[in-house]
């Protein structure tokens, strides 16, 4: 089918692959949001049109709902504007942990230790529209890291798994997402890779998913074992993508192919 | 916890045609797919939506398997009268939700 | 970058990729321009059917058939005396060929109906819209599917 389209694909190598380092012009980063046609953008503009809150707006009722042997909704520990740029700075270091979390562990933590309740299993429906209303206080604000030393060597990790070969395909993230990020891979335009969305609706879920969701399904694509969900590779990953699209703009939910 | 999404005008001039844009959570599962143990997966669809103008029917959507999951479904209205907008999907496994929003006709 | 040698057999790899993305699941069952040819035969009978009036709006561009836009709008007065009944929409493709039957009316103000749909393969897709006099108007729209790349895993 889209095989005349492949020779075209490594025709050229983009310098996009610098544009974490060299960012002294104009911002050339693109969101897939960039990538996608009108139709999708919007559906991810308008908020009765995106799916992804219909999940936002469960999330809320969640927020409220008092929960565990504690008795205590989210909302009783937090107010809603404690979350307001969380999730754009997110992930971080735990705080007695030794291990960096991202925002659905972050979540995970406070319902088991603060709530005392039944852990939330990784990409349920719960979890995922607590992150998502967590997340959509963020919208619209830039992503900023933490300038944390702790972080710098998972960062470090991301980055080696980001430009490493693996699976079958012998690929690396860095070779579609950098070098042909724009062109087309099976008809589908190859984005940029920066995580300005999660969790966001991806058509092809047709639910919500997580950004790990997403990792996963690359590295299923290059024909790479997945790494198990509670793996710190892909919190690593995590870091070094939230490192690479710093400052451009969070955007969740957002809407995906 | 079945989740709905309604936009409608709050206020509207009579006469005025409105817009009226309604998204529900629901599989849409089509009733052709193999699971994954291969068996097929059953049908669960919404098979009908309708929306109602202080109880008289303004529009009725019959739906298939080929409406994607999460329907969407946006249409216009004449503004009549205040009152109130009632929306309902009906369809698989007993599946009724109704919900409503008030408007005001000036 | 990498070398020439080391390029070539990149390419070859991630030609084998994308042939291995392409791979479509089978529906069990399928609908055919004969089976949307009966449906639409139920819908208007005997009835001739005319060009125009109608519009369908899909974006040119399908990058996943999970959630398809789609808009259609009809040339009407809506007004008691001259309106539009029912919009049908068929396609030839996906399982059956029915995607929706929607009736509407002089309530309605303007004749124009959005969803979205599933659509499995590139095909056509016809809408067909009924008047108050028992006239029947059609637009149809070919339309062009791409495959999401980097596919879930089924376990
Ligand atoms: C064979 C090329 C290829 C490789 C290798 C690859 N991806 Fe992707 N990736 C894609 C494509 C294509 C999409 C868009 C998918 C779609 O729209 O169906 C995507 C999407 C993404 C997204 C979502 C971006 C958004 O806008 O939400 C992220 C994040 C991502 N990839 C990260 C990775 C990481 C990390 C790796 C390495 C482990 C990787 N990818 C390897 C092709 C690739
Ligand atoms: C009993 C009080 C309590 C409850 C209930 C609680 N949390 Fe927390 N939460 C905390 C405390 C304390 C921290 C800070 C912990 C730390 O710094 O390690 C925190 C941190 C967080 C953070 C990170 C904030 C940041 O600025 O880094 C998020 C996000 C969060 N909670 C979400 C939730 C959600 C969602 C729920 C409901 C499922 C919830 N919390 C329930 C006490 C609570």
């Amino acid at each position: 089918m889209a095989l005349a389209l492949l020779p075209a694909v490594f025709a050229a190598s983009f310098a996009m692959a610098q544009a974490g380092a060299d960012r002294a012009g104009a911002d050339k980063r693109r969101s897939g949001y960039q990538d996608m046609g009108v139709a999708l953008q919007k559906m991810q503009d308008d908020d009765t049109a995106n799916p992804g809150m219909l999940f936002v707006q469960l999330g809320q009722q969640l927020w409220a709902k008092p929960a565990g042997a504690n008795n205590k909704a989210c909302a009783d520990c937090h107010s809603l504007a404690d979350m307001k740029g969380v999730a754009a700075r997110y992930p971080a270091m735990s705080k007695d942990g030794d291990k960096p979390i991202d925002l659905e562990g972050r979540i995970r933590l406070c319902r088991t230790v603060n709530q005392q309740a039944e852990p939330l299993a990784t990409e349920s429906r719960e979890l995922l529209s607590l992150a998502a209303f967590v997340a959509n206080q963020s919208r619209g604000l830039p992503i900023t890291p933490p300038a944390d030393p702790r972080l710098a060597p998972f960062r470090e990790q991301g980055a080696a798994i980001y430009e490493r070969r693996q699976g079958q395909l012998n690929l690396s993230c860095a070779i579609c997402h950098d070098d042909n990020a724009g062109k087309k891979l099976a008809g589908v335009t190859i984005p940029e890779a920066h995580p300005t969305g999660y969790p966001l609706y991806r058509l092809e879920w047709q639910a919500l998913g997580s950004l790990k969701r997403r990792l996963r399904n690359c590295l299923i694509g290059i024909r790479a074992e997945a790494y198990p969900y509670d793996a710190v590779e892909y919190v690593a990953l995590e870091i070094y993508l939230m490192d690479r699209a710093r400052g451009m703009v969070f955007e969740s939910p957002g809407v995906r192919p | 916890m079945t989740q709905v999404l309604i936009n409608a005008p709050k206020t509207a001039r009579k006469g005025e045609v409105i817009e009226l844009k309604a998204l529900i959570l629901h599989v849409m599962e089509t009733g052709f797919r193999p699971g994954t143990n291969g068996r097929i997966i059953p049908r669960n669809i919404i098979e009908r939506f309708t929306a109602s103008w202080n109880g008289a029917e303004i529009l009725r959507m019959d739906l298939s398997p080929a409406i994607a999951a999460n329907p969407f479904v946006s249409f216009f209205a004449v503004a009549t009268e205040s009152g109130k907008i009632t929306f309902r999907w009906t369809g698989d496994e007993g599946f009724v939700v109704e919900e409503s929003v008030a408007i005001d006709v000036a | 970058m990498p070398g020439t040698e080391e390029g070539t057999t990149t390419r070859r790899t991630f030609i084998a990729g994308a042939a291995l993305v392409s791979v479509l699941p089978l529906a069990p069952a399928r609908a055919t321009p004969e089976a949307m040819a009966a449906a639409i035969k139920e819908v208007v009978g005997d009835n001739a059917i005319r060009e125009g009036r109608v519009t369908l709006d899909l974006p040119p561009l399908i990058e996943n058939g999970n959630a398809v836009p789609l808009t259609v709008s009809v040339d009407s007065p809506m007004s008691e005396a001259d309106h539009i009944k029912a919009i049908h929409v068929f396609n030839e493709k996906n399982p059956q060929p029915h995607v929706f039957d929607a009736r509407l009316g002089p309530r309605n103000g303007k004749a124009v109906v959005a969803t979205r749909i599933k659509l499995g393969d590139s095909q056509k897709i016809v809408a067909i819209a009924e008047t108050s006099k028992g006239e029947f108007f059609s637009a149809s729209a070919d339309v062009i599917v791409t495959l999401a790349a980097c596919l879930e895993d089924l376990t």
